[in-house]
């Protein structure tokens, strides 16, 4: 139950979205996060969106990840 | 394919990762995942097999599922079985076992138990069954809280009289420092995404400061989790602990202030039985007086203190140890045999996140790599 799935914003109303995960649409209440647009990731916690994905930082993170594989291969 | 997920899977990435792990650990460590979620995964993916023999995992309290008292479960039927109430709860807590019964039973005795994905839907249960009186049964930690408390702030706005929460939410960091102070030697803790993700993770300066244990918040994904036991492992190698945030696209040193405040507006810290560490001062969230006309405990008269007799555990069910990492799941005797997931004895083996449900579904097996 303490799962939380990254999930795309496909439509925003007021407080609610229908978001998408994988393609299965769901109905989100996004009133805990604020600046979302259709478009962005959120994490879909029973029916909440709890966070935002940041996409830049999801970057940095793989980037990280491969800084340890270089480092691996020395 | 889904994105932010199967970046993180990558098996390339993962075998580096893997091996830079088994270049850079020398010293004995151990090593606790906090959270249920990480449990699961890890077994899922059949990391602690991998993994040198320096490092040692254990599981944690972090499956709110299995921390739930009995006396939980006890109150929920009791308020199932009063007139015109509907007890809606998540799936996971349904088949826990009660001091006589289980919500599952109670509902095959035909009272009206039902399972909601959100509290959102018990509250259009609520709206749409005004002379019912719904009951969520709140658990979880601060990634689960605020929700409810949004519920309770949507009630009083839309005048529902109607629904109400029954209440064993918790706080994470209180039970992660009774842990150490119980005695139990931990290095580093992986510490919980998505409750970091509200709470941020600033909130393990504390735990380093006082108790010197490293804390690095982690992503659920394989990599995510490699890379989290690589930044512990180097800590550890290197003697300095300290707060690492691994999970940066997702949680930030401050975590979400906008979550955070609704949950404080309802709720306020008390203190709280948890399965296997007893009660722990400030641990629990209890809804302020202000709103206690949506409190199921004070609008149903329901039982909250917890006799220090009470029996949790049916004997020889070793919970208890198994949440607090003294035993791993295959060392209790009835593990496979007396208590599976299908037949139940303990709260660890019911719930999906549970330490030994894990253990049992993926041990050996839940290789990707
Ligand atoms: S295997 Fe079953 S009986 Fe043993 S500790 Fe786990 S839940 Fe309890």
């Amino acid at each position: 139950m303490c799962l939380s799935i990254p999930a795309e914003i496909i439509n925003i109303n007021k407080d609610k979205a229908t978001v998408s995960v994988g393609g299965t649409r769901y109905q989100a209440d996004i009133s805990m996060v604020d600046g979302v647009s259709p478009g962005d990731f959120i994490l879909l916690h029973s029916g909440y969106a709890i966070g935002k994905i940041d996409s830049t930082k999801a970057i940095k993170t793989l980037a990280l990840m491969e800084e340890i594989k270089r480092k691996a291969g020395d | 394919m889904i994105k932010y997920i199967s970046e993180y899977r990558d098996k390339k990435l993962i075998e580096d990762t893997l091996s830079e792990i088994r270049r850079i650990s020398h010293k004995p460590v151990t090593l606790m995942e906090v959270c249920g979620g990480h449990t699961m995964s890890l077994h899922k993916n059949g990391i602690p097999a991998l993994l040198p023999g320096t490092i040692k995992l254990l599981s944690g309290p972090g499956c709110p599922v299995c921390v739930t008292s009995r006396r939980f479960i006890d109150n929920a039927v009791a308020a199932g079985r009063m007139k015109d109430t509907v007890v809606t709860t998540f799936g996971d807590l349904i088949r826990v076992p009660g001091s006589e019964t289980s919500l599952e039973k109670e509902k095959a005795d035909g009272r009206d138990i039902r399972i909601v994905y959100s509290s959102a839907d018990a509250l259009k249960i609520a709206s749409e069954n005004p002379n019912k009186k719904v009951i969520f049964l709140g658990i979880g930690f601060e990634t689960t809280a605020p929700s409810s408390a949004v519920a309770i702030l949507r009630a009083q706005r839309e005048t529902l009289n109607n629904f109400y929460i029954l209440s064993a939410h918790k706080v994470m960091p209180p039970a992660m420092a009774a842990l150490i102070d119980k005695g139990v030697k931990i290095d580093g803790y992986i510490c919980p995404g998505h409750v970091s993700t509200i709470a941020g993770s600033n909130m393990y300066l504390p735990l380093v400061e006082n108790y010197g244990v490293g804390c690095v918040v982690s992503g659920f994904e394989p990599l995510d989790l490699l890379q989290t036991i690589y930044m512990l492992v180097r800590q550890h190698e290197e003697g300095s602990v300290k707060v690492e945030n691994q999970y940066i696209r997702a949680v930030t040193p401050e975590g979400n202030l906008k979550a955070i405040e609704q949950m404080d507006k309802v709720f306020e810290p008390d203190n709280d039985w948890w399965r296997g560490l007893g009660v722990i001062p400030e641990s629990g969230l209890k809804i302020k007086d202000e709103y206690k006309a949506f409190d199921a405990y004070s609008q149903f008269q329901l039982d909250e203190e917890m006799d220090a007799s009470f029996i949790e555990e049916e004997e020889g069910c070793r919970c208890a140890d198994v949440l607090k990492g003294i035993i791993s799941p295959p060392e209790c005797s009835f593990f496979g045999t007396r208590c599976t997931p299908e037949d139940p004895a303990g709260a660890c083996m019911v719930s999906s996140e549970g330490a030994c449900a894990a253990w049992f579904r993926y041990s050996g097996k839940g290789l990707v790599l």
